[in-house]
């Protein structure tokens, strides 16, 4: 099974990987879909830190650092360099004097500090704010204490300095969208929020409210030769059967399939030929509440991980687009240990472990989930009779996705079925199972491990990165032998492509999210001219 | 009539104001903030602190009766607010949508009418013939078809098979992108219309004053024209403006089905988020069009049948 899933990842680097060998074609036009809702939040991507927003923004906007799928990792963008101070603290950056503004004038270090002041706005409520506060003095600027970050200094117009509250990789912080760099003159102004103007490979041209977007070609920018394409259009498509028709029909590129469509497609000879898959950083669990009696016993949830067969679901239920699940860190995240096994099908132990913690007739719980086909109520439909065969009784409370992250947040259920994102940064991810992070943050279990927070605490401090990654696997194992989830499955997000579509990217971060400029269409599309 | 239209439009107030107040205190009872929506992906958190400031920043943390107040006298000004996600003023956000949701409302209706009431017409001039008996198992089935899969069907049959018409978008102005979201949202009312204007006409052949006409002589293109036609029209607007109105509420549908971008599917993405004012201004938008469309129907009907008298 895991050569199968490294198999399948593999592929998808190597499609990146031979789409990059071709010789790039220029003109046409990039007719992608935006497939998570039927609209875009505003055309001002620091309010919104949703996928949906990032995969126009990704045509118009650049930030600090960008990240590389095929590497699976953050990197600069737009600075050519970066230097380190010894206690890891000191970032600073030289950046690029080749990069400009849509409106023609050249990025400097000035934009950027308006830019990250900007997020810090305290009477604002930028979401990147939460990124922003690892510089020294944002926090300041967001409590209206002072009005620049101390953190952050402009050397010269090329250069700027960024000092770190504590030692953590700021590509992890600064590739989202919602950080991108806006210029500090324009931005200023208020028809910014509807004509944006970034350092991204396209330009601004329209935007239709609830239908699409449309850029072209930004011909200053600064990856010479790119962006290949003489347009991109982002079309709002959140329903996936008008998305089957449309791309069947040839009038879009690139659609992201849910599992319904998988199948078919993949039983389909031409257009399994098209199918990009990506084990995305995107962990489906049962949250176990400790406030509840029977789930504060460690046997009792690890009874649950026995009692379900996640495998039979995977391949029945999720007609296979997903992975199995070992613990919290994914397939793609650098500390996954690949040597991890699942927690096995056996309701025999599970109901020994049950009995051993004093409920040898079970009990009964309230399932809180929404109606997603992968990870809500059909999930849950499947796994009460499962966990009936062991003595436990399950009442579900269905929920819309909105009701969910609060019910989550607060602590006001006994149990809920989500999928959270679970990277790309292991350190940041596994730091929602630390002590000291609250349940309002990230820990919704209400995790409590002295050995877990050693182990991450030490991983923060250490500079050396196979330490590093041994003890976060260790983390990350302590959470399946502590068993706060039923760790369900990873997500495998699948982009189905048109053969004219060339260099695509399989960003595990987000497959929808790609990188424009990388991306042609050869002579062979509808809309090659 | 003019004293009529005032006195209408007086009317509305009370509807308007009560409609208001509904909306406000159920999306202030019902679960859920713009806030919890901006992580309900599961993709990235929000930090407590930033979700307070949103909460702050929006108003969301004041007392309900404050909130209210400050709606009301809001709307007294005719200032809807502004939205939670665009930040930008709800008339502006809404004025966006409205006339891709009034081009696709009238275009359906057209179709409803264009179709529908000529089939009506036929099928009670020839009751019991084959043409009635197929048009009217057609208007059954019109009304029975869920508008999600005709759509679907519509998309298939035109846009994959016979490559007529695109399958999705609004087109910028090119018409061929309306035909299909009209049809599909077109076919309930006109399925009613048709059925609606069959029992009009067959209940009006069989009045006294029809028969009287006949039995003096007067032709039955006469018949059709001056007594049948005038007297099914007032039930035939009168139904054509409830439907109006329904159109533009089942709208949301047809609109998110075919990325067209709409008052509707602005409604739901609304509602999902949690964009309170952005639910409470497309509600109140959409009640409004209701109320002004019946009225104009109600003045069509009193111009057309002189008998009708408004007080």
């Amino acid at each position: 099974m895991l050569k199968k899933l490294i198999a399948t990842t593999a592929l998808a680097l190597v499609i990146g990987g031979v789409a990059e060998a071709q010789t790039p074609r220029t003109g046409g036009t990039i007719r992608f879909t935006a497939p998570y809702g039927s609209s875009f939040a505003n055309l001002d991507i620091h309010t919104s830190n949703r996928a949906q927003d990032e995969i126009w923004a990704k045509a118009i906007h650049r930030a600090l650092y960008n990240w590389d799928a095929n590497a699976n990792k953050p990197v600069l963008e737009l600075a050519k360099e970066v230097k380190v101070s010894g206690d890891g603290l000191v970032y600073t950056y030289k950046l690029r004097d080749d990069a400009y503004f849509h409106n023609g004038r050249k990025m400097t270090a000035d934009d950027i500090v308006w830019t990250f002041t900007r997020l810090m706005d305290g009477a604002k409520a930028y979401p990147g704010a939460r990124y922003v506060r690892i510089i020294k003095g944002a926090i300041d600027v967001e409590k209206g204490q002072a009005k620049e970050i101390s953190g952050l200094r402009k050397i010269d117009d090329q250069t700027i300095e960024m000092t770190l509250t504590e030692k953590v990789d700021p590509g992890f912080n600064f590739y989202q969208a919602m950080t991108s760099i806006y210029p500090a003159d324009e931005a200023a102004k208020e028809s910014f929020a509807t004509k944006p103007i970034g350092l991204g490979p396209y330009k601004f041209v329209e935007y239709v409210p609830g239908s699409r977007l449309v850029a072209e070609r930004w011909e200053k920018f600064y990856k010479p030769g790119q962006p290949y394409a003489d347009r991109v259009t982002v079309s709002i498509m959140g329903e996936a059967s008008a998305r089957d028709v449309a791309f069947r029909n040839k009038e879009i590129d690139a659609s992201i399939l849910g599992p319904t469509q998988y199948v078919a497609y993949k039983a389909d000879p031409e257009l399994s030929k098209g199918l990009l898959e990506v084990p995305e950083v995107y962990t489906r669990v049962m949250g176990m509440n400790p406030s509840f009696k029977p789930f504060s016993d460690k046997r009792v949830r690890q009874a649950i991980n026995y009692a379900i067969d996640a495998d039979l679901i995977i391949k029945k239920l999720v007609k296979d687009k997903a992975y199995r699940a070992t613990s919290w860190l994914p397939i793609s995240s650098p500390a996954y240990d690949k040597d991890m096994k699942p927690y096995p099908y056996d309701p025999e132990k599970a109901k020994k472990l049950l009995a051993e913690a004093g409920y040898p007739q079970g009990f009964e719980f309230e399932w809180t989930a929404t109606s997603n086909e992968s990870w809500g109520i059909p999930i849950v439909e499947a796994v009460i009779p499962m966990l009936e065969k062991v003595g436990i009784k399950v009442k579900i409370k269905p929920v819309e996705g909105t009701v969910l992250s609060e019910v989550a947040r607060s602590g006001n259920y006994q149990a809920f079925i989500w999928s959270n994102t679970s990277g790309p940064d292991p350190l940041t991810s596994l730091k929602c199972f630390h002590s000291a992070t609250p349940q309002t943050a990230c820990n919704y279990t209400q995790f409590k491990n002295a050995e877990f927070d050693k182990l991450l605490d030490e991983a923060a401090a250490t500079d050396d990165q196979a330490k590093r990654i041994e003890n976060l696997k260790k983390a990350n194992g302590i959470l399946r032998e502590e068993a706060p989830m039923w760790w369900f499955n990873y997500n495998k997000a699948v982009m189905a492509y048109q053969p004219w579509l060339k260099g695509l990217q399989p960003n595990a971060t987000e497959l929808a999210i790609q990188n424009y400029e990388d991306m042609w269409v050869d002579a062979s599309s509808p809309a090659a001219k | 009539m003019l004293s009529f239209i005032v006195r209408r439009l007086l009317q509305t107030l009370p509807i308007i104001l009560a409609v208001a107040a509904l909306i406000f205190v159920m999306f202030s009872v019902i679960p859920g903030t713009f806030a919890s929506s901006m992580s309900d992906d599961g993709r990235s958190v929000l930090d407590a602190e930033v979700m307070a400031r949103m909460n702050k920043e929006f108003g969301l943390d004041d007392p309900v009766y404050v909130r209210f107040g400050k709606y009301i006298a809001q709307l007294a000004t005719f200032d809807l607010g502004t939205s939670f996600r665009t930040r930008q003023p709800v008339a502006s956000v809404i004025a966006d949508r409205l006339w891709p949701t009034a081009q696709l409302s009238f275009a359906a209706m057209l179709f409803a009418i264009v179709v529908g009431v000529p089939l009506g017409f036929i099928a009670a001039l020839r009751p019991g013939s084959w043409i009635d008996t197929i048009s009217m198992v057609s208007a059954v089935s019109g009304l029975s078809l869920p508008k999600f899969w005709l759509g679907l069907m519509l998309m298939y049959l035109f846009a994959l098979v016979l490559g007529w018409l695109p399958s999705f978008g609004y087109g910028g102005g090119d018409p061929r992108y309306i035909i299909l979201p009209a049809i599909a949202l077109g076919v309930a009312p006109l399925a009613l219309l048709a059925r609606t204007t069959r029992a009009a006409v067959l209940e009006i052949m069989n009045a006294d004053f029809v028969r009287t006409a006949r039995s003096k002589g007067m032709s039955e293109s006469k018949v059709v024209r001056w007594h049948l036609t005038r007297n099914a029209l007032v039930i035939i607007l009168t139904t054509i403006g409830l439907q109006f109105g329904t159109v533009i509420g089942q709208a949301v549908v047809v609109e998110k089905l075919f990325s067209w971008p709409g008052l509707g599917s602005l409604l739901v993405d609304s509602v999902t988020l949690r964009d309170i004012p952005v639910v409470q201004g497309s509600i109140l938008v959409i009640v409004l069009l209701f109320l002004i469309i019946n009225m104009l129907v109600d003045v069509l009907c009193a111009i057309i049948d002189p008998r009708i008298k408004y007080t």
